[in-house]
């Protein structure tokens, strides 16, 4: 067998190979789960952690970013007082908690009333329906969901049955807990059945001060004439790592929105795979980033149209303070026979200082030939003009900034389908405004 | 004592001298036109008025009431009582009309130690003021002359005024872009505000907005002076003459 040769592998890496070699027997999962975990590390070992020669991974150079990996985070500790997720405080849901990378039901606050609705174990759903396969979605030709499938010590299967309208978002709730930095590798399955819809909410929080790692990912599949509302809401601890995986399948005539809304975390990477299987969709992947400080957050989307009459937009807006760093990388491809697609793509970066970087990197990858295609990118610090038509009518200096960002960020948050979902997302923006002054 | 004294007025625009020593004296209560060719320096005026970056005093003064406001930031002179209608309103987009004039409004009087004005007080002034001016509720709604109309961004401008209620407005070619029927709901709305406490200066190019709005005095200026002051038949001197005879002056 020819193995790459590259260089000596990194700290980080060496973790990793050993950790796996300590954890393979343990991890749950027999049989075709645990060969898709060992193939799955196999791949990684080969290429070792992305780093910035490797295009997709340009910007977010994981070798140099991810200096250690942190040891496999153990079972949470009872739940303590307070809500899991407190920018979503008042937003009622039903709360599917995943502690440390494993379903907690102490942790949770799941009412089900909808008869259509069954949240399980993943490995307990994987065990009592062996013909799901996991990795089905598109996204699994990445090292870091390598990664994830390797390591993966838990999560949920959600269902909603067919035709199941669900009244309340659905809160996945993802959280770290732990005095000492940690790893956790949560992977969830959510299977909305063809003409059910379901707003469901995807949460990150952890302790501040704490470095600590999460390697999330969900595995989303949309049936036909079905919709989705996922809002992912990033509210890491500062010091912390995140790479999440979403991979969608999207079938036909169903709506797909999305919204990633990151405020937290030292380094974060939302990567988005999206897969357009049926003809008459229409999805929605937004997205909104507010920076401070040494922050970095790199969006990445692949929304692949493989069926025509489909309809994609993509806007994202991110707020860029200090040294943050902010990355965008989009890329749109259409199949040969996807005719008819619409397909379009914006990001608009507003950068609050010198220090900060925004980088943007649009891909069109069109094999079709009727198709309506494009994007557009903008950077630039606060417009001027306004802000003197703002303080010419009596409006302080930093009230007409924070009035202005507000409205950036506004305009793509106004996306978001569910009131209480946006007005929260909005109060936290305004927090975080307030925070800069 | 005047409300406005500008006194040997010097400015410089990315190196480039604008305003050459402007002195002009606004009474209160009194409505100044200034009129003036292209390139004169009107709009320079305006927006050292109000305070805009990048417009450099180089010498000379502003008082507004014998205190000089060149050291103040736009919006203390806003609190001040110090109105800009801009020839170009922007567009806000993101941030509703509404919510635009009452954060206005309230900094305006925070600024000065007033209290807030209740909902009521404030839906009551903005919906007369509004109906006054053909501004429909739908439109105070969306966000700040996004999507309006030439006409209805300048309705706009008179309908701030009107909320905030200056006591220096500066009218920068309110009359540019607007067809007679918008012109007259624009000078209506400017003449309502009228009073004894309010002074004006409409800076236009064309005589034409003075026939609705007629001034008190009238100032020419011309290569960033004021070469020329009179009555408001001044304007219709220079209908009939044009502006050549002003340029050859300054020369």
């Amino acid at each position: 067998m020819n193995v790459d040769p590259r260089a000596m592998k990194t700290q980080a890496e060496q973790a990793l190979s050993a950790a796996f070699a300590a954890a393979r027997g343990t991890l749950p999962g027999k049989g075709a789960v645990a060969t898709l975990r060992d193939d799955a590390f196999q791949r990684f070992d080969a290429k070792g952690l992305p780093h910035r020669r490797v295009e997709e991974w340009k910007y977010t150079d994981l070798r140099a970013l991810m200096r250690e990996a942190k040891p496999l985070a153990g079972p949470a500790d009872a739940k303590p007082k307070g809500d899991i997720a407190p920018i979503l405080t008042g937003v009622e849901t039903n709360c599917i908690a995943i502690v440390n990378g494993r379903y907690e039901p102490g942790w949770s606050d799941f009412k089900a009333s909808d008869a259509g609705v069954t949240v399980a174990e993943l490995f307990k759903f994987l065990g009592e329906n062996p013909g799901y396969r996991l990795g089905q979605v598109p996204g699994g030709d990445d090292p870091a969901q390598w990664l994830n499938t390797a390591f993966m010590s838990g999560g949920v299967a959600l269902r909603i049955k067919r035709g199941t309208v669900v009244a309340k978002p659905i809160h996945i709730a993802h959280v770290f807990s732990g005095a000492g930095a940690a790893a956790m590798y949560p992977r969830s399955v959510v299977i909305v059945e063809p003409g059910a819809q379901v707003t469901l909410i995807e949460s990150f929080s952890g302790p501040e001060g704490i470095d600590y790692q999460v390697n999330s990912a969900l595995e989303l599949v949309i049936g036909d004439g079905a919709r989705v509302d996922h809002i992912k809401v990033g509210c890491d601890g500062g010091a912390a790592l995140r790479v999440s995986t979403l991979g969608v399948a999207v079938g036909a005539k169903a709506t797909y929105k999305d919204f990633a809304f990151t405020i937290g975390g030292a380094v974060v990477r939302n990567q988005t795979f999206v897969r357009f299987g049926g003809e008459g969709s229409e999805g929605a992947i937004d997205g909104a980033s507010l920076l401070k400080g040494r922050q970095h957050v790199d969006n990445t989307l692949v929304i692949s149209h493989a069926a025509g009459h489909c309809t994609s937009r993509e806007r994202f807006k991110s707020v860029l303070d200090g040294e943050s760093h902010g990355i965008f990388q989009g890329k749109i491809i259409v199949e040969p026979h996807a005719q008819k697609t619409d397909g379009k793509m914006m990001t608009r970066a507003l950068l609050l200082s010198d220090e900060a970087e925004a980088d943007n990197k649009p891909e069109l990858e069109i094999f079709a030939d009727d198709v309506v295609c494009g994007h557009g990118a903008t950077a630039g610090a606060l417009d001027e003009g306004l802000k003197f038509y703002l303080m010419s009518r009596g409006i302080p200096a930093t009230e007409a900034e924070a009035l202005l960002i507000q409205a950036f960020i506004g305009e793509v948050v106004e996306e978001i389908a569910h009131e209480g979902i946006r007005d929260a997302l909005m109060f936290g923006a305004l927090k975080w405004l307030g925070s800069r002054a | 004592m005047p409300l406005l004294e500008v006194k040997n007025l010097h400015v410089e625009v990315e190196d480039k001298q604008i305003l050459k020593g402007l002195t002009l004296t606004v009474e209160k209560g009194q409505v100044a036109a200034i009129m003036g060719p292209n390139g004169s320096g009107k709009s320079t005026l305006a927006y050292v008025l109000a305070g805009k970056d990048n417009y450099h005093v180089t010498e000379g003064e502003v008082l507004l009431d014998g205190e000089s406001i060149l050291e103040m930031a736009p919006d203390e002179r806003a609190a001040k009582g110090v109105f800009l209608a801009f020839q170009y309103p922007v567009e806000v987009p993101g941030v509703a009309t509404m919510t635009f004039l009452r954060t206005a409004l309230n900094a305006q009087r925070k600024h000065r130690g007033e209290p807030e004005f209740s909902t009521p007080e404030f839906l009551k002034l903005v919906r007369e003021t509004s109906k006054h001016l053909g501004i429909d509720q739908e439109m105070l709604r969306r966000a700040v002359n996004v999507g309006f109309s030439g006409g209805e961004k300048k309705r706009n401008e008179i309908l701030q005024m009107a909320v905030l209620q200056p006591r220096l407005a500066v009218l920068d070619e309110t009359d540019s872009g607007l067809d007679i029927d918008a012109l007259k709901i624009v000078a209506d709305g400017v003449n309502r505000l009228r009073s004894p406490e309010r002074s004006m200066i409409v800076i236009t190019h064309y005589q034409r907005l003075l026939n609705y709005i007629v001034p008190d005095v009238v100032h020419v200026m011309a290569r960033g002076r004021v070469v020329k002051s009179g009555g408001k038949e001044l304007a219709l001197e220079l209908e009939a003459s044009g502006y050549a005879q002003f340029a050859d002056e300054a020369a």
